[in-house]
């Protein structure tokens, strides 16, 4: 059994230690935002916060994150509304949608290391997240204007 | 030349086996739709008469449409929702003409039902196929609801008019909840006075052609959306398949489970038996939870005797495909004028090329999976779906059941691209199901899902073009041979040409372009070899991908040939004369809408203005994907080639489109931009090849595709237009790859023919060529 915290609840997990942590979110502990695209961490698509750092959740044994705070899509505000979901509402970046909680995840993290982010730097950090949609010219405007809002600076 | 349309059914607003439009009160609300087939509208009125229509009294009208007494609107859409926001485009259409109150409209993605009809969602239809049926409907819920609200305000309806989910006459009003709960709406229209409702000119439209937030967004970014693999059911176990080495006649010879026993929550492998042969081969690994059938999975070993494709490799289709076009006869053929063989006899100057592309794979971010159970005595399927009408007959014939016992339920689609048009998943996770005897989820891993995709037919085309003596264009003769994903899927929806020999209209689309080149042949040619290694699926544009890379890579090296301008060579055979005329309702003004296309895209990337070094500038225009709904597309693409390297960096896209009446402008402006990435993706990242019957590439560690910091500056632009709506989804895919090799010649002298473009490719053109 694994005990952590997930989005502010101490939950308990009974799969083996060595069960991904994508597949125990999502299957024991009910929470389907956290998406399965690739296995093989080379997508982004099962991004969750393992103590604060954007983790692929289908490569992170669930023993490796005992006693550790992970956040999930639906944890990341209690009204769904952290600046980058909103910046993602506002300029209506999801198409099919299926892979956007995994790039919204990736994008909080960024933003907490690069608070005005550069073209260079959200290439860097969002090279590793997949849209099939290639929603990538909505996401690097949302990522920029949800870091105009937390400085909170007007709109760019 | 075939449209390949109506003719088919693909579009049929008004459909004569339904028995008028009928606007019916039920319980405490009012539904406009259709009677079923079998029920006269009067006999229906008369019954309803008698008493007040329960739900299930409905007699299955199909239902467009509800009001409730709060006047909330409820729309139902068949089409599914993969990030076209397809749902908001339709609402909005009826909506319009409803004039209803936008904040009290939602949608709902209907499960499947033979009252719906053809339920498909592909070759960028959907709008074009529903505009005309979800206009008239909302008109005449408009027009009743004028008629009652009058009645009750005590006024004439000639002093009334409906706006904003209210009708108003004067400083007095009344909603349309209130017109629901204390009038009277039942109507009864034909099939002809439905058609002859007058339908709103584009001055009067409130929400087509406005901007709207998508209904479906907000469950997209907070988790909350429920996609295939996100179904549950009390009871569920998990499956993953093995997959056999071959597509077709795999053979199980034993299974041995003895590693996998050892896990906890392990239940079983079993060998499926398909009598719809879509799965032929596959074992299925059941356990508790996904984890483990996938771990088990992988302990279990199968012996197989493979099929005869065992061997087949990427070579091997190209040679088929070459041994196909050098033959003269066989095929199908599209356009076929008298007279091309003696003007290319007789001609001075012309020109031949060979254009290929390799396999491509769909990898929708979400693999294929289903959950199916039954219950009641049917048999249901939980998984995203883009063609439901074709997979229904193919679960009825694996099951042993018929279709009415089988129900697929609708979920959002984790990326379509035309892999869910194929709905064979669902069979292998009906058929685990069945064996069991109790609620099976199947869920395949990324490998499993690239091992069974229905790829991009690898592609080979021959083009010829010759001039007469008067430097004029004189004939052009095309020959293309792929894989027909429609000649497996639906062979009912293949075309015969004059002589009556069959073709895939979606494999060949394309290459019956709008350019007027004298004496012309267009030649399908099914590669057999490919269909018999894999099954050959639709990828955004399908044929249009292929055949628009052929034919604007040959137009570009046709107009070099010629010394002339290549967009002055285009435009010159853009001429809308005889057949490239154009016609109503869809493609008015014909090839005169693609030159605009082009010129506007020409002027606005900067056409013909110095460059650096090593940049170049390609352009390239197409007409979508089908004659019959042209939607007309230009694209310039500005590449800086590395000579050193071979390296190829695309900094900008230029595209220009005239759909038609845009319906939803941001989510118009979505599809181009994404579909036109997906043509650069296709360009310069995405291909695989066969070996030994199987694709070799099965996940990103080797499948490269487009990721941020490849995507390039990107400007779109719609010439405004009134005319009908076409389609979105695909079109823009088209023109890309075309506009980049174009760009690669004009930057370098390097003419590449070969899709996806690699670097390797680029430096043997630089040393052959400049």
């Amino acid at each position: 059994m694994t005990t952590f915290d997930l989005n502010g609840r101490a939950v308990s997990a009974h799969s083996p230690d060595d069960t991904p942590l994508l597949w125990v979110i999502r299957d024991e502990l009910g929470l389907t935002g956290t998406k399965f695209g690739c296995g093989i961490g080379f997508c982004g698509a099962c991004t969750v916060h393992v103590e604060g750092r954007a983790t692929r959740s289908c490569i992170t044994p669930i023993g490796a994150v005992a006693g550790a705070k992970v956040t999930t899509i639906e944890g990341l505000d209690p009204q769904g509304k952290h600046s980058v979901q909103a910046a993602w509402l506002e300029l209506q970046v999801p198409q099919c949608g299926y892979c956007q909680p995994g790039q919204i995840m990736q994008a909080a993290t960024l933003l907490k290391d690069f608070p005005n982010p550069s073209d260079r730097d959200i290439h860097a950090v969002m090279a590793g997240s997949v849209c099939r949609c290639m929603t990538y010219v909505r996401i690097r405007k949302a990522i920029k204007l949800a870091a105009a809002q937390m400085r909170g600076g007007a709109h760019e | 030349m075939n449209s390949g349309l109506s003719p088919h059914g693909f579009r049929a607003p008004y459909d004569p086996s339904r028995r008028g439009f009928l606007i019916t009160m039920i319980g405490a609300g009012v539904m406009l739709g259709y009677a079923r087939s079998g029920w006269a509208a009067a006999e229906l009125l008369a019954k309803e008469a008698k008493a007040p229509l329960s739900p299930n009294e409905l007699f299955e009208p199909t239902i467009w449409y509800g009001i409730d007494t709060n006047g909330l609107v409820t729309v139902n859409i068949i089409r599914a929702e993969m990030g076209q926001h397809v749902g908001t485009a339709l609402a909005r259409i009826v909506a319009d003409e409803l004039e209803a109150d936008w904040s009290k409209v939602k949608i709902v993605i209907v499960d499947s039902d033979p009252k719906w009809g053809l339920m498909i969602t592909g070759g960028s239809w959907s709008v074009w196929q529903s505009f005309p049926v979800l206009s008239r409907s909302g008109a005449a819920g408009r027009i009743a609801l004028i008629e009652e609200g009058a009645k009750l305000l005590g006024v004439s309806p000639r002093i009334c008019a409906a706006r904003n989910g209210a009708v108003h006459t004067g400083e007095r009003s009344i909603s349309y909840g209130d017109i629901v709960a204390r009038g009277d709406l039942r109507r009864r229209y034909t099939n002809e006075q439905l058609e002859k409702i007058p339908i709103k000119t584009p001055a009067q439209r409130r929400f087509i052609g406005k901007a709207a937030q998508a209904l479906d967004v907000p469950s997209k970014v907070n988790g909350s959306g429920r996609y295939g693999i996100d179904a549950a059911v009390d009871g569920m176990i998990y499956a993953r398949p093995k997959i056999p080495p071959t597509r077709y006649d795999s053979k199980v010879i034993a299974i041995d489970d003895s590693a996998a026993r050892r896990l906890p929550g392990y239940i079983k492998s079993l060998a499926l038996d398909d009598p719809s042969g879509t799965a032929p081969g596959w074992v299925m690994v059941y356990a508790e939870t996904f984890t483990t059938a996938n771990r088990a999975t992988d302990l279990v070993k199968v012996k197989w005797q493979s099929g005869p494709s065992a061997n087949v490799s990427e070579r091997d289709l190209q040679q088929r495909a070459a041994e196909l076009i050098a033959d003269p006869k066989g095929g199908a053929l599209l356009v076929d004028d008298s007279g091309v063989d003696v003007v290319f006899a007789s001609a001075k100057r012309k020109i031949e090329r060979t254009y290929t592309t390799a396999t491509a794979m769909h990898f929708a971010l979400e693999p294929i999976n289903a959950l199916a159970f039954e219950k009641n005595d049917v048999f249901e399927i939980h998984t995203g779906n883009q063609w439901q009408s074709a997979i229904l007959p193919v679960l009825a014939k694996a099951l042993g059941r018929s279709q009415d016992k089988i129900v697929i339920r609708s979920y959002l689609l984790g990326g379509g691209f035309g892999r869910r048009l194929d709905g064979d998943y669902a069979v292998p996770a009906a058929l685990a199901a069945k064996a069991v005897g109790r609620p099976v989820k199947m869920v395949c891993t990324r490998e499993d899902d690239m091992r069974f995709d229905c790829p991009r037919s690898a592609s080979a085309q021959v083009l010829r073009l010759a001039w007469g003596d008067d430097n004029r264009v004189a004939a052009m003769d095309h020959h293309a041979a792929a894989g027909w994903p429609t000649a497996t899927i639906a062979p009912y929806f293949q075309l015969k040409d004059a002589k009556g020999n069959l073709y895939d209209p979606f494999a060949i689309q394309g290459a019956d372009h709008w350019y007027t080149v004298g004496a012309q042949r267009v030649r399908a040619l099914h590669n057999d070899l490919a269909d018999r290694t894999f099954r050959s699926g639709y990828l955004r544009s399908v044929g249009a991908g292929w055949t628009s890379w052929a034919v604007e890579s040959f137009m570009d090296e046709a107009a070099h040939e010629a010394g002339v301008d290549p967009v002055k060579f285009r435009l010159g055979l853009l001429d809308g004369v005889g057949r490239n005329a154009g016609s109503a309702p869809n493609s008015v003004g014909g090839a005169h809408r693609q030159a605009a296309v082009l010129s506007r895209c020409a002027q606005k990337a900067g056409w013909g203005s110095a460059l650096p070094k090593d940049v170049g500038l390609g352009i390239a225009s197409t007409f979508g994907q089908e004659r019959g709904m042209p939607t007309w597309v230009a694209c310039a693409a500005r590449v800086r080639v590395n000579r050193i390297n071979g390296y190829v960096t695309v900094e900008k896209l230029t595209l220009v489109i005239d759909c038609g009446t845009v319906i939803h402008p941001d989510s118009a402006e979505a599809q181009v931009e994404g579909a036109a990435l997906w043509g650069l993706s296709l360009a310069l990242h995405e291909g695989t090849e066969f070996v030994k019957g199987q694709p070799k590439d099965t996940n990103l560690d080797s499948y490269r595709v487009l990721r941020m910091g490849d995507v390039p500056e990107i400007e779109v632009e719609f010439l405004p237009s009134t005319e009908t709506p076409v389609g979105l989804g695909e079109p823009a895919t088209t023109p890309v790859a075309p506009a980049i090799a174009n760009a690669i010649f004009a930057a370098t002298g390097a003419r590449v023919r070969h899709l996806p473009i690699r670097p390797q490719a680029v430096l043997e053109a630089l040393a052959r060529g400049s």
